[in-house]
Parts: C-alpha cells; sequence; structure tokens
C-alpha cells in the first residue's frame, strides 16, 4: 500500500475549437506520466487535439449539500433568457 | 475523483430510514447518483464490489488473448489483436477509477485481486487452446460482456454509468473483429472449419454461464434491480444471448454443441439444454483450468514491476524538490 501513485484528472479537447472536457481519471507518478498514460487511456481513436492533467486533491468542488443554495437563485430569473420577452413578429433583428 | 466520505455521525435509526427513502426516491426518478452523494453503506459495498470485479475481470481478460498476439497469423490480425488487448487494459483502469471514487484506492482492490478475496469473470479461466479461441472469444465473450454491459449505461451510479458508456463503444470493435475471424475461418479450408467448430464448441457453454447463476439462486439480484445497478435478470440476458447468436452461428455454417435447442414459436425463442452448474461453481471456486495460472500471472506482473512504480515515484519526487529549491 506504500507510495501509490497519485490519482489525476483528465481532461480532452476533443477538436479545435472546443472547451477541454473531463473525460476521467487515472494514476501516474508525476505529470508528465500522467500525460503519456492519458494519451493512451483516453485518446486510443482519435478523441483529441490536447491533454490536461490536474491532480485530483487540487480540485476544490461544491458540496452537494449546498445545491439548494447556490443553484435555486437562479431558477426565479427567467428574465435572462431571452425567450422571457414576447417581441412583436414584424420587428427584425431581435 | 476521490469521493468525499461524508460522516455521518451516528444518526438516528428514523433518520437513516428518512434518508434511505430519499435516496431510493432519487433512484427511482432516474436522478443518477454522484460520488459526494449520500448513500446507504451496502449501496457502496455493492457497488464496490460490482465495479471491482469487472475491472479485474477486464484485466485478468487480456490474458487468454494475449497468448495469442506473438502467434496470430498476420500482421493485420496481429495489429487489431494488440489494439484489442490494449482496450481490455484501457477498460479495466476507466472502471478501477469508478470504484475509486466510492473510497475503496487503486492498490486495495489489486491487492484483493492477488489475495484471492476478489474474484473475476471466471470465462476467463478457460484456456485458449488454437487461433480460433480469439474469433469465439471476440464473438461469444465479447457478445455476453457487451448484453451485459449495455444496460449498465444506465445505472443508477454516474461514475460507473459513464464508464461503462466508453466501454460498450469500443466492445462492438471487439465482437466484430472476432465474428470477422470466425468468417474468414469457415471460409476457409476443412481443417479450419472443423478448427472454428471446435472453439464454438468449447467456448459456447462457459459464455452462457457468464451471466451468472439461474435467477431463483442469484444472491444480490432483487436488491440490485431495486438500485438499478442491475436492470435485467441473469436468465433475461442469457435467453437474448442465445436468440442473438444462434443465427449467427447458422450464418457462419457452425453447430451450437446443444441437442435440445430448437426455436419456440409460442415464446418467440430459443429453448436451450440444461447448463452444467455444477461446473461453473467449480470455476468459480478456483478449480478453473487456469485458474492458478491466471492469478499467478498477476501476482507476477505486480511484483515484478514494484521496483520500476517506486523509481518512478522517486523520480517524481527528486524532480518536485529540485524544482522548490531552485524556485527559492
Amino acid at each position: 500500500m506504500k507510495n501509490e501513485w497519485p490519482l489525476w484528472e483528465v481532461f480532452i479537447r476533443s477538436q479545435h475549437g472546443l472547451a477541454h472536457r473531463h473525460v476521467g481519471s487515472l494514476h501516474a507518478p508525476d505529470a508528465t506520466m500522467a500525460i503519456n498514460n492519458a494519451r493512451d487511456v483516453y485518446t486510443r481513436r482519435n478523441e483529441g487535439t490536447s491533454i490536461w492533467v490536474v491532480k485530483s486533491v487540487d480540485i476544490t468542488a461544491s458540496h452537494p449539500d449546498d445545491k439548494a443554495e447556490l443553484f435555486d437563485p437562479a431558477q426565479s430569473k427567467v428574465y435572462r433568457h431571452p425567450t422571457f420577452f414576447p417581441m412583436p413578429d414584424d420587428v427584425k433583428g431581435l | 475523483m476521490y469521493a468525499q466520505m461524508v460522516d455521518t455521525g451516528t444518526p438516528s435509526a428514523a433518520a437513516v430510514d428518512a434518508q434511505e427513502a430519499r435516496f431510493q426516491q432519487r433512484i427511482d426518478d432516474g436522478i443518477r447518483i454522484e460520488a459526494q452523494d449520500w448513500m446507504p453503506e451496502r449501496y457502496r459495498r455493492t457497488l464496490i464490489r460490482q465495479i471491482s470485479q469487472h475491472a479485474h475481470s477486464e484485466i485478468v481478460g487480456q490474458l487468454p488473448e494475449g497468448n495469442w498476439i506473438t502467434r496470430a497469423p498476420s500482421l493485420k490480425r496481429k495489429a487489431i489483436l494488440l489494439a484489442k488487448v490494449q482496450d481490455e487494459a484501457g477498460h479495466g483502469l476507466y472502471l478501477y477509477s469508478a470504484a475509486e471514487t466510492l473510497g475503496i484506492s487503486r492498490d486495495q482492490m489489486v491487492d484483493d485481486l492477488h489475495a484471492g478475496r476478489a474474484k473475476y469473470s471466471s470465462i476467463f479461466n478457460y484456456p485458449t487452446l488454437t487461433w480460433a479461441d480469439v474469433g469465439a472469444i471476440g464473438w461469444l465473450v465479447d457478445g455476453s460482456a457487451i448484453m451485459n454491459q449495455i444496460p449498465l449505461c444506465r445505472c443508477s451510479y454516474g461514475p460507473y454509468a459513464r464508464a461503462m458508456i466508453r466501454v460498450c463503444k469500443e466492445e462492438a470493435f471487439h465482437m466484430r473483429q472476432g465474428y470477422d475471424l470466425m468468417l474468414a475461418l469457415a471460409r476457409g479450408t476443412p481443417a479450419q472449419q472443423a478448427m472454428a467448430q471446435d472453439a464454438l464448441n468449447r467456448w459456447w457453454w462457459p459464455s452462457l454461464m457468464m451471466f451468472g447463476p439461474p435467477d431463483g439462486d442469484s444472491v444480490h439480484s432483487a436488491q440490485s434491480q431495486a438500485w438499478k445497478i442491475k436492470l435485467f435478470t441473469n436468465d433475461e440476458l442469457r435467453q437474448k444471448m442465445v436468440d442473438q447468436t444462434v443465427p449467427q452461428a447458422e450464418y457462419l455454417g457452425l453447430t451450437v454443441p446443444d441437442p435440445d435447442l430448437k426455436w419456440n414459436a409460442e415464446r418467440g425463442h430459443y429453448d436451450f439444454g440444461a447448463i452444467d452448474w455444477e461446473e461453473f461453481y467449480n470455476v468459480v471456486k478456483g478449480n478453473g483450468p487456469c485458474n492458478r495460472e491466471r492469478l499467478e500471472t498477476r501476482r507476477r506482473a505486480w511484483d515484478d514491476g514494484e521496483w520500476f512504480r517506486e523509481a518512478l515515484v522517486a523520480h517524481a519526487g527528486k524532480a518536485a524538490a529540485r524544482a522548490t529549491a531552485k524556485a527559492a
């Protein structure tokens, strides 16, 4: 059980112009090996054009118990969506 | 990501019941459970057992086919087999990561496998005697695995479901390359056809056993179905496999080794003969043709790699220390 390799989270950019997206995690002794392993584990079928790896312990995540406090307020603010405002049919360019 | 183990202290029984009812409601509503969410300890333990055994199966499953990489009949077949075996390693890694989100370490899982505390699919304790076995494994063993895994893409635990989606996408290649190999043999010489038939004869029953004991004898089924970590029963999936595979065998001109096999128009399914469950339990208990060899191979690989794993950690430590010193 000694010296277990740290866990890394892997993010892949699938195509030029898209954001990196979380695809999974893996163990590696350092960042260089994490990139090498990520290439073998997560891009065997042309899934990527770029890889990010981040040590899992360095990620700060919101807690599920805070979900209501964090996200409920947005629900009552429908006016943030353009569809909230009915527009006259004959006005163009809106 | 590592699960944040939610410390619930020692709540009253009523509070636990209410919490568990909310948990079940979420599952019934089709909302995925994620690593940080509260979950009953039994759900966590059952999933760790299920996912880690699944991961072990992928890793041990490399061995029977790996046996043929150096003896593949052409460069094309060799490259395909290498890619397939590499996929199995990848599948093992996706699944180990999914299990780790439940709070068990990778090393602990590996140790459980090597100590014989954790199981892997008993199918991998059968030997690969001829090249046709590589085809039969892709066609039948991966075919059964897909049948079992596709529903798991919708299972209640998010990290497991996501891992299964990746696995299933890749498994379709495995099954097809297996059938393609069988097709080549079936269209070949009489000796090649005989080799294909022999492989089907040996892999047919073990592949049907992969779905596990009959529903009446399956210990974990009811609870696992309520938790949506098992979506169909063993017998339902087994029947689907038989129905799907028989016409495929007919197309190859091969005979399924079951004298009781026949189409039942009334049920709309094939009836098939009794499975030798004594053989199944015997292999599960460790007495299959290759149990000892498989575990021994895994242990040796782990032990032989120990110095290398440690050297990489030492190197990473030194490089980090040097970087810190330089920055200071």
